[in-house]
């Protein structure tokens, strides 16, 4: 337990989740701080194209083994079950409508790779190494959850899921990014990182809490445009359902046999929710759904969570089942 | 100067539907518009700014065509099989083109 609270507090007080709490306390004072979109948008490029490329390298230098299809049938898995589960739990304990609780089901399925990436830096700075081909299970994991969401509407008539959202889904931006960068880092190895290094290593850290800036003020206006959707039902559901999915996922890797890292990413995939693939084809196949329930859910209370008390608890978890 | 009466359509969509809209323009022959970014609004799912905006289904984009007159209805048709069941708005209003052969 001790152990637990110390993991806590040294996450807490990180320079990633104290930049986030920045930005959702500038949000909250009406501060007009604010990262310009183009920027955001160039370091989340960034982050995608340094974490994919890493991942890649990792894959080079270490190999693969059974597990890599394990773990990515197991991602696959996970994204297509836990909606249905969310969605059980939404109907039990929330007063929101089918399709609402479809559409914020879809998100807790599928993943928040800021999540992912924090919890990499997370298990670094711990000393803990992780599987290097888990940045492929993420962009796996992006998309089961969409069809499942459309699958829990269908009786109603309602979903619509056409060649061309298929197609983006599959192909959007940042999944091209995030497995191209895997691939070429994956080819290139450990000659092709000495080149780069410079670029996608030491600069990371800071990058990321410049990202982090950037989304805490996003989920700070969230939070204030979507107060009329934090019921305690909904709120209850945005804490409790990373749990069960991380406890989902640690059964997946325990079973797999992933390493103590390994276990812990799965662990936070699975618990994480998305809030920029799955919005973007819910507004498409669902637009009935209101889009301030779930995003207010998934970028104003899970994400949060996940990131100040999620990522320690599912590594103390992990950490005390995993024995290796 | 010869001026012709013309109609202006402004529709303001969400972005992620931006591509289905241009299809469904060019479908009914409609040889040219515009595309602007729209940088925040307010409206029945509250006040929302561009910069504010995580995803690619935030944001609002707004598509100008002007057309002739006859072209209308067919182009309305088309565009409202796209925004039907969408959050946006369309205006029509009357306008006045110099060089009408290129509408």
């Amino acid at each position: 337990m001790q152990d637990v609270l110390s993991l806590a507090a040294q996450n807490l007080l990180s320079p990633i989740v104290l930049f986030f709490v920045l930005g959702v306390g500038a949000a909250l004072a009406r501060s007009d701080l604010t990262i310009p979109e183009a920027v955001a948008k160039g370091i989340s490029l960034y982050l995608l194209f340094a974490i994919g490329f890493k991942g890649g390298v990792a894959v080079s230098n270490n190999g693969i083994d059974l597990t890599l299809g394990m773990t990515l049938m197991a991602g696959v898995i996970l994204s297509f079950v836990l909606p249905f589960i969310a969605f059980g739990l939404l109907r039990w304990i929330s007063q929101l409508s089918r399709t609402d609780a479809a559409a914020v089901a879809g998100h807790y399925g599928s993943i928040s790779i800021v999540t992912f990436v924090a919890a990499t830096s997370v298990l670094q700075s711990s000393g803990i190494v992780a599987e290097g081909y888990m940045v492929a299970v993420a962009a796996a994991m992006e998309a089961p959850a969409i069809f499942s969401a459309l699958l829990l509407v269908s009786s109603g008539g309602k979903g619509r899921l056409d060649g061309a959202l298929i197609r983006e889904i599959l192909l959007n931006g940042s999944i091209v990014l995030l497995v191209g960068s895997f691939f070429i880092g994956w080819i290139t190895g450990a000659e092709g990182m000495a080149k780069i290094e410079a670029l996608i290593v030491s600069p990371f850290q800071g990058v990321l809490c410049l990202f982090l800036l950037d989304m805490g003020l996003v989920a700070g206006r969230g939070l204030k445009q979507g107060r009329a959707v934090l019921r305690p039902g909904p709120l209850v559901f945005g804490m409790l359902m990373p749990v069960i999915g991380s406890c989902l996922g640690l059964a997946f890797a325990l079973m797999i046999g992933l390493s103590l890292g390994g276990a812990v990413l799965l662990m936070v995939l699975a618990a994480s929710a998305s809030y920029i693939a799955v919005p973007a084809a819910m507004r498409v196949a669902l637009p009935e759904a209101n889009p301030s329930v779930y995003l207010t859910l998934s970028l104003g209370v899970t994400f949060p969570f996940n990131l100040t008390l999620g990522i320690p608890l599912y590594l103390a978890m992990a950490s005390a089942v995993h024995g290796g | 100067m010869e001026k012709h009466d013309a109609k202006r359509v402004a529709i303001i969509i969400e972005a992620i539907m931006e591509s289905r809209l241009r299809q469904a323009l060019e479908g009914a022959g409609v040889t040219g518009f515009s595309v602007l970014p729209v940088l925040g609004g307010s409206g029945r799912s509250g006040n929302w700014r561009r910069d504010d905006t995580v995803s690619r289904g935030g944001g609002m984009v707004q598509v100008i065509c002007i057309i002739r007159p006859e072209k209308l209805d067919r182009m309305l048709e088309a565009a409202f099989e796209v925004v039907d069941r969408h959050i946006g708005v369309v205006t029509i209003s009357d306008c006045q083109v110099l060089r009408a052969d290129r509408f």
